[in-house]
Parts: C-alpha cells; structure tokens; sequence
C-alpha cells in the first residue's frame, strides 16, 4: 500500500520531511513521508503514523523514524525536535498550526547542539551532567523524620516554582548561540565507562547553559540549599560557568515551560560576582 | 563482604524513593528505566498527594478517617494493615517532600496551602502548581542525583528490563536487560530485584498514560511465575481530552470550581455549543443526580457519560464518542486565578479556548488498581513489621514490587491523590525489608553467583531478540495489532462489562496473540531499532490483557470499578414503608452473601501452557469491618440504618 497515494474518503494528507542520520558521525539525509490528515494530530501522532507505514511517499520501504517522547503533555521534556526551523517539543506541536504556518508540509530535524544517535533521537547527557556541577538538589541530612520543612512565602514558593519546572528538555541549550556541540567518539579500546568520564570531563568544561543557572539559583534560594550556597557559586563562577553567557537572550525566548531565565541570569550574575569579591577577600 | 547489591526496575516515584532509601542504608543500588528517570510517566500527575494534617486534624481529621476513606472507597477489597502503615506515614512522607525542595504552594502564613480532592470531606491533598506530580518526581530526582554522584547509585537509563535471572532454587539473582541505543544485551547482578514499572495502560491502547505505560516489566516477571492480583480493578477517570495520541487528564477540580457536563438534547447538533439554547441542552449528570450534580464519584460520572454517548446515541460528535464540559458560563478572573494550569493544557492541545467554547470530554483509563502480588508481615496494633523482609516481597524470593505496579493499597477503587503517597511509602518502606533478605541470603551474594547462570540467560534473551528481527516480512503490522487490542479491552473491559463480550473477546485476544507472535519488525538495524524493542513489548502485553478480562469475567458482581450491570443489586423502590423496610434488610443479607462469595483478592498465576489460574485469598477485614458503598442506590438511607443495625445487633450479641 502505497501511503502517498492514499486519500481514503477524500481525506487529505500532508507532508513530512525528516532530516534522518542512521548512525552517530553517519551523513544525515532528508526522506519525505505523506500523512492522511486526522482531526488533533501532534507531531507525536504524525511520526506513530511514519512508523506504521514504514514507507516513504515514493513508496520505499525504510526503518520507521526513531525519536525520544514519553509523557505527550509536555510535562517530561523527552520530545524536543527543530521542527518547521523552530526548536520545541512534538507532543504540543499541532499539525493544524503547522500547516497554518507552511501550507503543504511539515520539516523535522534533530536537535544540532547534541550528538545525533539516530534520526531525531539526540543525546543529551550533558544537561543532566550540568545538573551534577551545579549541585542541584538539598543536601538534607538524612530521610528520618525531622518535621516539616521550613516554612516559605507565597512569593518565594512562586518564584522556586517557575525554576523547578524546569524539565531538561533542552530548547534553551539549542537556542543559545554560547553553547557549542560537543560529539567525541569512543575509541576502539574504551571501555563504556572511561568514555564516559571523558565525556563528562569535556561538559564540565564547556558552557554549562541558562537552564543549569537558573538552577542554581533555584537551590540558592532554598532555605536548607542556601546552607551550601557557595559550593554552588564555586560551580558557576568556574570554567564553562556564567561568564560565557553573552546574555542574547534567545533562551527565553524558546523555553516552553516560560522560566524566568533573563531573571534567573541576571540575579546569578550578580551573586557571582559578589562570591567572586568574597573569595578574593577571604583570600 | 562485598557490598548488597539491588536493582530497581522503574524510576518513577516508587523506584526512587527506593534507591534513594537503599542508597542511604548504604546498599549498592543499579537504578534501571526506559526513559531518563526524570522523564518518567509520574511526571504527569497534576492534582496532588494525600495526607492527614495539622488543619484537618483540628476539623475532626485523623489518620484513621483517612484509612476509612480509603478502605470505603476501594469497596474494602484491600488488607487493611498496609493501607494503615500507609496513612499513618503519609504526614511524615509530605513532612520529607517539604525538606526536600518540593514547591508546595502555601498559605499567606507561610504553611502548606491543602485542597479537596474526590472521596473525603477534608482538605487533605498537598499540592504543588497544578504540576505535583512532577515536582515530586523531581525532587526525588535529585536526591538520587545526588547517591550517583557519591558512588551509590547506577543508573542504567533507556535500558529494557528483559526478565530475571534466577538461580536453582528460584531466587532472584539479577536480570537480563538491554541498552536501547547500542541494543547490547547484558547480564546484571543483583541481591535482590525491585520492580517499580508503573501502570499498564498501553493495554488498552490510548489512555491517561505515558507511552512507556505498557506493562512490560511487570508481564516479564509475571511470565516467569510473579502472581499477579486483582488484574480486573482498571481505573478509568470521566474527563479526559480525546486525542490522536494520548487522552489527556483534565483534572476533576474542572467540575469542582462550577463546571457543567452537558449534551445537545438533538443528537449530534451541528451547531456550536454556544449557540445551542439552554433548554436544547440536556445536563444529564444534574439532572439524574440532583444532589451531587456534576460532582459524583468517578465511577458513577464515567458511567454516565459513557451511557449517554453509547446507549442513548447522544454524543457531540458523530465520528466519536464525546459530552461537553463547559467552564464558558463561568466568569474569567475566577477561571484565570483558578484553573488556569488546566484549561492551558486543552487550549495547548485542542487549540480552543475553554473560556469561550465547552471542552469535549470523555472517559479515558487511567490507573491500575491490580499489581503485582506481594506480601507484608502484621503486627497486633494492625500496622506493619517494615524490617520483616516479607514486606513488599513478591512470591518469587528475592523480588518485591511497589508503586502503581503492586496491588496493595487501592482495592477495587482508588481515591484521587491517594497513588502518589503510595508510590512514595511503598519505596520508602521496601528498603528495610529488601536489606534484611539480603542479609539472611544463603549461598552467598548475587556476585559469587557461578558466571554461567547469567551466561545462559543473557543467551536465552539474545536469542528471543534475534528471533524478532529475523521473521518473514509477510507478518503483521504491529501497531495496527496494538491498536485492535487497544480498542477491543477499551470497549469490553473498562466502563461496563458484560459476560458475553468478555469470553467472545478472550478468543479474539487469543488470536491477537498469535498475530503478535508473527509480527514483522520493519527496521532489521542492531542500533536505536525501537522497532524491536515495540513489537517485544506488545507480545508481553497479552498475558496481561488475558489475566485482566478472565478476572473480570469470573467476577459476578459490581466492586468499586468493576461494574457488571447483571449483577447489579436493586435499590429499594417499594412504597408501603413494611415493604421498604423488608427490601432494605433483603439488600442487607444480598450484600453480605457476596461479599462472603466475592470479598476476597483475585491471585493469578499462568500455567505451564501460559493460561491464567485465577485463586482467591481472603482479605484481612480485622480493622474497619466493611460496609454497603450506597452511592446513588435508590432508598440508601434505610438500607444504611438497616446495616448499621444490623451491626450494632452484632457487636452486643458478641458481648458476654
Ligand atoms: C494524568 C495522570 C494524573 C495523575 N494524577 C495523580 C494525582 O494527582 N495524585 C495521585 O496520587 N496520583 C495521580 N496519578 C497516578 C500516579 O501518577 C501514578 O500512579 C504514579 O505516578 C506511578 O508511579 P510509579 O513510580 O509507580 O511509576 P511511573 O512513574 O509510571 O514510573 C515507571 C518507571 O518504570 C520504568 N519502566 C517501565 N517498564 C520498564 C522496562 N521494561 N524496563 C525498564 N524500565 C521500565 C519507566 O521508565 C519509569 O521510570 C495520575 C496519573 C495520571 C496518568
Ligand atoms: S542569555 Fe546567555 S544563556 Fe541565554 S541564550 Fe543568551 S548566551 Fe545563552
Ligand atoms: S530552562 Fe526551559 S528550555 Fe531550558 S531545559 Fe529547562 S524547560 Fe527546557
Ligand atoms: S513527550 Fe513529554 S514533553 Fe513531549
């Protein structure tokens, strides 16, 4: 059955361009698909539909698409893909608005920031491994009773709500013109663990990103977090830190969760720079 | 001694707070999931987690009332020491979220801000944004983060979790697993083996769950001789948003701050709602439930709704099933300030603004009250011995399963907000036990176990794979097998069951099975093929279909979710109030013959040929004795005063 010339019933279908990649360090390729129309379709249903029809509009036979989703309500951050040029998750992604946009066909690519594993699928170890730098969570002394936690403003709650929301999901890492891929190999002789030390070696190094500064202001700003505030700040201030920021501004702008990064920036900034003159004066 | 090893299969809630825990008592702990824990399904849930609390308590609240709710809404199917152990945590359990980070909302004192949630009278549900789940996950996240980083903790993530490695005498020594990029399939020891996998809502195709809901963890155990527990109790929530992919939850605080649920009188009415008169307009739920309105019990709304599209053709839709459920009327600052994180989610989804236009809604599976089995040691207060290492153990030594996936704490119905806590306390609790089974091991640790024991395993998996990817290409299209599969359980085993089409639809099932066994993978890659990795997943979805419709089928009566219309007993309808009195004392001896017959846990096992045996346990009552559930029963009233009698009559007569 060829899908592309199906038009069961009259219904309409559109097309979907996929930049896919078999392989890490393979070339990448575009494969067109055609898509019969349903009504509520996201970018999620239109690549379940790739994969049952496993065939291109020419009618070849191909593998289906692979790609990362999971909750399909934007809420665990897994779906980030570029698609119609913009970076954003699929499941919130409605075909309707797509083809509003660009009539006729609807283009996918992977995230360009982070190694292509396959197709659409993306590593993005690093965000978490960013996560490990800045310290991003309360050091509580253990899981024993001890009572409630400290008591919080409703402000306060706001504001460290709006940060832990922040869902991994790496729009605004795409969007940041100060944080460059980095892609290593792993070497003929190197065992699963080394490569990944030396690729946690190479994250640590290179610009951490607006989403790991807005956590450390989140963690800074709790109560029990601020205890170990200046572990924090040693991490941000530290190379691939804040100073690389250029403060563009694009990662605002991408985040679909809406936190308060330009915020979160410039607050961070201005509690390294005050670290920085304490460390100086405690020198 | 080398150091205790365990593996948690799942990084929901459930699984970790259990690595967390373990890591804590200094246990080695490999923390296993399809997904990067973070992104795991506990993520989704929005409305909030349950406790007994400082306010509540002022209002007449205890610990004890929260256990009677949560026993009466399950319809007493459930042993009632765990639930106990559960609702006397639960204030310690929120207490460590709070130190935690978890952004709960507050008051303008500065406490925790709590709200009301179905099946209780008390504001006992904690809450963070309209996002609680996720904030709680995400706080446990990183307190494992935090164990990865000192060495503690292992995270194999978007790995499969294969099937267990058990030694001669039947004790679990690890598993066998799969790296879903590099496919490499691998042997991994461990002491003991905790499984967290979550719900099984794939089953049924589209429903309130994330994708990597599919059960599979849990049929791989369950296929190796786990039972597996009151399989029938699914779960399904009235108001979800009907989608090409998912059915997404639009929370019941919708129907809570004035929403209505209505239908146009003229079926399928081509008009917009809102130009649709109020008179044309039939609110089926105020109408036949003029107390409760559109704030009935779960099970009765979704029934409703359910009947009102397919028994009295009055859908909105002609192509699909759906009822509206309209906020317009309602005023926008209230809507904004209350509801916003909600109506964001349909307005994101459906791209209609629920402020403007009524929402189109309908019933949508959502959680599975059946799980794996597993036992618990009592103690003579009624609560649990924790250190006992029966606590959370399955049948199969060395295994123990917690979270959506164990069946202990919800019966045949669960309350909104009660799952999360659960989750939370079942991993929490695990620990201890898990530690002291490890600690009276005999024959040594899973790392002196002899190599070719994991060898033989990791071929047998190797070879399952390899048999998948080398089938004919003439097979079936294996979505379009989980499709039918997903639309046949929707239709005979959700809302309304019915003898006939379950037994017609477990031969059909059957044939579906054999289908799936002959599926052709399109992708015959050894890298990122999530191709396989689907069509493995769909085959182990049938043991579990199959145990699902055979539990509902044997069970000839109506319990919480599970909801045969046959047996449904008559309400009292006489007039001459000797007869009423006579039909209420009727009920009375009815309901206490079933649940003689019928209040007792479903234990299934497969047999050699892979059919499920369905056993029967008795449920430990000894705490809160059961009572009639008379929601919406015509003359409930008397029936009540009838049965309260009845035991008042008892209790004297036990007296000396
Ligand atoms: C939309 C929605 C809203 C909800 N709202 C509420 C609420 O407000 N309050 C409440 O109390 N409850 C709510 N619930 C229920 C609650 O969210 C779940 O029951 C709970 O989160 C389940 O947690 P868990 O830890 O058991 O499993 P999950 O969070 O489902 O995690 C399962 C884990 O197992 C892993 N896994 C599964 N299979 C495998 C495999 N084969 N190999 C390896 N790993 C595997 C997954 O990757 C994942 O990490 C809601 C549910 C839904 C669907
Ligand atoms: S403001 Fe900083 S983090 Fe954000 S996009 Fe610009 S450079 Fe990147
Ligand atoms: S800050 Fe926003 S864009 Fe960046 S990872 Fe978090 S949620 Fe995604
Ligand atoms: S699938 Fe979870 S954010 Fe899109």
């Amino acid at each position: 059955m060829n899908a592309g010339a199906r038009a069961e019933g009259g219904a309409r279908s559109f097309i979907v361009r996929v930049l896919r990649q078999d392989r890490p360090g393979s070339e990448a390729y575009w494969e067109s698909h055609s898509v019969v129309h349903e009504p509520d379709m996201n970018v999620i249903s239109v690549l379940q539909r790739i994969a049952e029809q496993a065939r291109t509009v020419e009618g070849k036979r191909v593998a289906p698409v692979v790609w990362e989703c999971n909750c399909l309500e934007e809420v665990c951050g897994a779906c980030t893909m570029i698609i119609n040029g913009r970076v954003r998750q699929a499941c919130t992604a409605l075909v309707d608005r797509l083809l509003e946009e660009r009539p006729g066909a609807i283009e996918l690519r992977p995230m360009t920031k982070f190694p292509v594993l396959r197709d659409l699928l993306v590593d993005r170890t690093r965000i978490f491994a960013a996560l490990h730098k800045v310290k991003a969570w309360v050091p509580v002394d253990s899981y024993h009773h001890m009572g409630p936690g400290p008591r919080r403003s409703q402000d306060e709650q706001q504001m460290a709500y709006h940060y832990s929301k922040c869902m991994s999901c790496g729009c605004c890492l795409e969007a940041c013109p100060q944080f460059l891929k980095i892609e290593l190999t792993r070497g003929r002789d190197e065992s699963a663990e080394a490569f990944r030390a030396r690729c946690f070696a190479a994250y640590d190094r290179s610009f951490m990103g607006a989403h790991a500064i807005a956590q450390v202001e989140l963690f800074n700003q709790n109560p029990i977090g601020k205890m170990s505030a200046r572990e924090r700040l040693d991490a941000l201030t530290s190379e691939g830190g804040i100073q690389n920021c250029g403060n563009a501004q694009n990662c605002v702008k991408v985040c679909p969760k809406d936190i308060p990064l330009t915020r979160a920036i410039a607050l961070a900034g201005r509690h390294a720079t005050l670290h920085a003159l304490r460390n100086w004066f405690d020198r | 001694m080398a150091k205790k090893r365990v593996l948690v299969v799942g990084g929901g809630l459930a699984g970790l707070a259990a690595s967390m825990k373990l890591a804590e008592l200094d246990a080695d702990v490999s923390l296993m999931s399809l997904t990067r824990v973070k992104r795991s399904h506990s993520a989704c849930a929005q409305g909030g987690i349950n406790s007994c609390n400082d306010l509540t308590r002022q209002l007449g609240d205890s610990e004890w009332r929260h256990l009677d709710d949560t026993l009466y809404g399950g319809d007493f199917l459930q042993h009632q020491p765990p639930v106990k152990e559960l609702v006397y945590w639960a204030p310690q359990i929120i207490d460590l979220m709070d130190r935690l980070g978890v952004t709960f909302n507050r008051t303008p004192e500065g406490f925790r801000d709590q709200r009301r949630f179905g099946g209780t009278l008390f504001k006992r549900t904690a809450f963070a944004g309209a996002t609680t789940g996720q904030q709680l996950l995400y706080a446990l996240d990183e307190q494992v983060r935090r164990w990865q980083a000192s060495g503690h903790v292992t995270k194999y993530e978007s790995w499969d979790f294969l099937g267990l490695v058990q030694d001669s005498s039947g004790r679990c020594r690890g598993c066998v697993a799969q790296d879903l990029v590099t496919m490499e399939i691998r042997a991994i020891p461990a002491d003991a083996v905790i499984i967290a996998s979550g719900g099984c809502g794939g089953i049924f195709g589209r429903s309130t769950n994330s994708v990597a809901c599919t059960g599979s963890a849990v049929s791989r155990v369950f296929q190796a001789g786990a039972r597996y527990a009151n399989a029938e109790f699914v779960q399904v929530h009235p108001t979800a948003i009907p989608g090409a992919d998912k059915l997404r939850l639009i929370s019941e605080s919708a129907r809570g701050e004035g929403g209505r649920v209505w239908v146009p009188r003229e079926p399928q009415d081509a008009r917009p709602p809102g130009a649709i008169p109020e008179k044309e307009r039939l609110y089926f739920l105020e109408e036949r439930y003029p107390k409760y309105g559109n704030l009935v019990p779960r099970d009765i709304a979704t029934r409703e709704i359910f009947n009102v599209c397919v028994k009295e053709g009055l859908s909105v839709d002609r192509g699909r099933m759906c009822v509206y459920l309209d906020v317009s009327h309602l005023p926008r600052e209230m809507l904004d300030a209350k509801l916003a994180g909600i109506l964001e989610i349909y307005e994101k989804f459906q791209g209609v603004d629920p402020r403007a236009a009524a929402m189109r809604i309908f019933p949508a599976v959502h959680y599975s009250m059946g799980g794996l089995w597993c036992d618990y040691e009592r103690i003579a207060e009624g609560g649990l011995n924790l250190c006992s290492p029966r606590t959370q153990q399955t049948n199969l030594p060395g295994l123990f399963a917690i979270g959506e996936c164990d069946y202990q704490y919800h019966g045949a119905n669960r309350l909104g907000a009660n799952s999360l806590v659960a989750c939370i306390f079942s991993g929490l609790s695990v620990a201890g036990g898990v530690i002291s089974y490890v600690n009276s091991l005999p024959n040594g640790l899973a790392a002196e176990q002899s190599a070719a024991l994991f060898a033989a395993e990791r071929r047998r998996h190797e070879a399952r794979y390899r048999e998948i990817l080398a089938r004919a290409d003439s097979g079936p299209n294996p979505y379009r097998v989980q499709a039918e599969l997903g639309e046949l359980m929707t239709r005979v085993a959700t809302v309304v069951r019915h003898n006939g089409e379950l037994e017609q639809a477990y031969g059909r099932v059957r044939e579906l099975e054999e289908e799936a066994r002959r599926c052709a993978p399109s992708d015959r890659g050894e890298w990122a093929n999530q191709n396989v990795v689907f069509v493995r997943a769909l085959q182990d979805m049938f043991p579990l279909a199959r145990t699902i419709l055979k539990g509902a089928l044997a069970r000839d009566e109506c319990r919480g979710a599970h909801y045969k219309p046959e047996f449904e007993p008559l309400g009292v309808d006489a007039a001459d109030p000797a007869e009423r009195r006579r039909q209420a004392e009727e009920w009375c001896d009815q309901f206490e013959q079933n649940n003689a017959r019928w209040l007792k846990t479903t234990v299934a096992s497969l047999d050699r040929d892979g059919e499920p045996q369905l056993a029967y346990e008795e449920v430990d009552t000894s705490l809160i004795p059961p009572r009639p559930r008379l929601y919406g029963v015509a003359g409930g009233d008397l029936i009540e005063q009838a049965f309260a009698e009845r035991q008042a009559r008892r209790a004297a007569g036990r007296k000396p």
